[in-house]
């Protein structure tokens, strides 16, 4: 179970290759779900230069844990990983990956939609946009 | 007792205090300290609440030596 909170862009695939790589029980798992979410270039019809992640240092990687080691708990999963960025990004970084490895599909799709709604939902992270003409905070996710 | 107050994004820039650490004499709840913290400014809606990185509603007791921060609902991922 690997929680990181980066700074810098990271290669999300690159990312699962050395984690999937790394892990202990090599022949167990049959089934690799993997959740990347890419910056875009516009939100709610305008376009967005690039953006400014804030996140509450402590209480994100605590939160990110406990849920980790619930969808442990709730699906008979293997491992895994969830990396964030924060601060200044640009469009076509990625801004989050989530990977989840288990014996079958089932466990692994599951965990991996547990993990991101309650990411989205509650970890402490804000963005900020930067557009044409100024900036804006993004005041809600959308629900799917 | 001793509360360290965090603010965080649109919250920390509309009130403009990041941190802040109160004195009070008597325990409270996480509303009296918003209250002393912010000189009683209305309280905003979706108001997200937390004592020592755990979510609580406002209601919540805080005790000598808590960290407490205020902040808008999330938009990670």
């Amino acid at each position: 179970m690997v929680v990181q909170i980066r700074n810098e862009p990271f290669d999300a695939y690159a990312e699962v290759q050395i984690m999937q790589d790394s892990l202990e029980q090599q022949g167990k798992f049959g089934a690799t779900s993997v959740f990347v979410g890419t910056m875009r270039d516009f939100n709610e019809d305008e376009s967005v230069q690039s953006m400014f992640l804030e996140h509450y240092p402590g209480m994100t990687e605590k939160y990110l844990t406990q849920i980790s080691q619930q969808a442990k708990q709730n699906w008979p999963i293997i491992d895994s990983l969830i990396i964030h960025r924060v601060g200044q990004i640009e469009p076509g970084d990625s801004i989050v990956l989530v990977a989840v490895w288990a014996a079958h599909r089932a466990a692994a799709y599951d965990a991996n939609r547990y993990l991101m709604e309650e990411l989205k939902s509650r970890a402490p992270f804000w963005k900020k946009e930067q557009l044409n003409d100024g900036q804006r905070w993004v005041e809600k996710n959308t629900p799917s | 007792m001793s509360i360290q107050v965090k603010f965080f994004a649109s919250l920390r820039e509309q009130l403009q205090i990041d941190e802040i650490q109160i004195q009070a004499d008597q325990a409270g709840t996480v509303m009296q300290v918003w209250q002393q913290a912010t000189n009683s400014q209305a309280i905003p809606a979706n108001l997200l609440c937390a004592i020592n990185m755990e979510y609580v509603g406002l209601e919540h007791a805080v005790v000598d030596g808590d960290e407490v921060a205020f902040f808008p609902p999330v938009t990670g991922g």
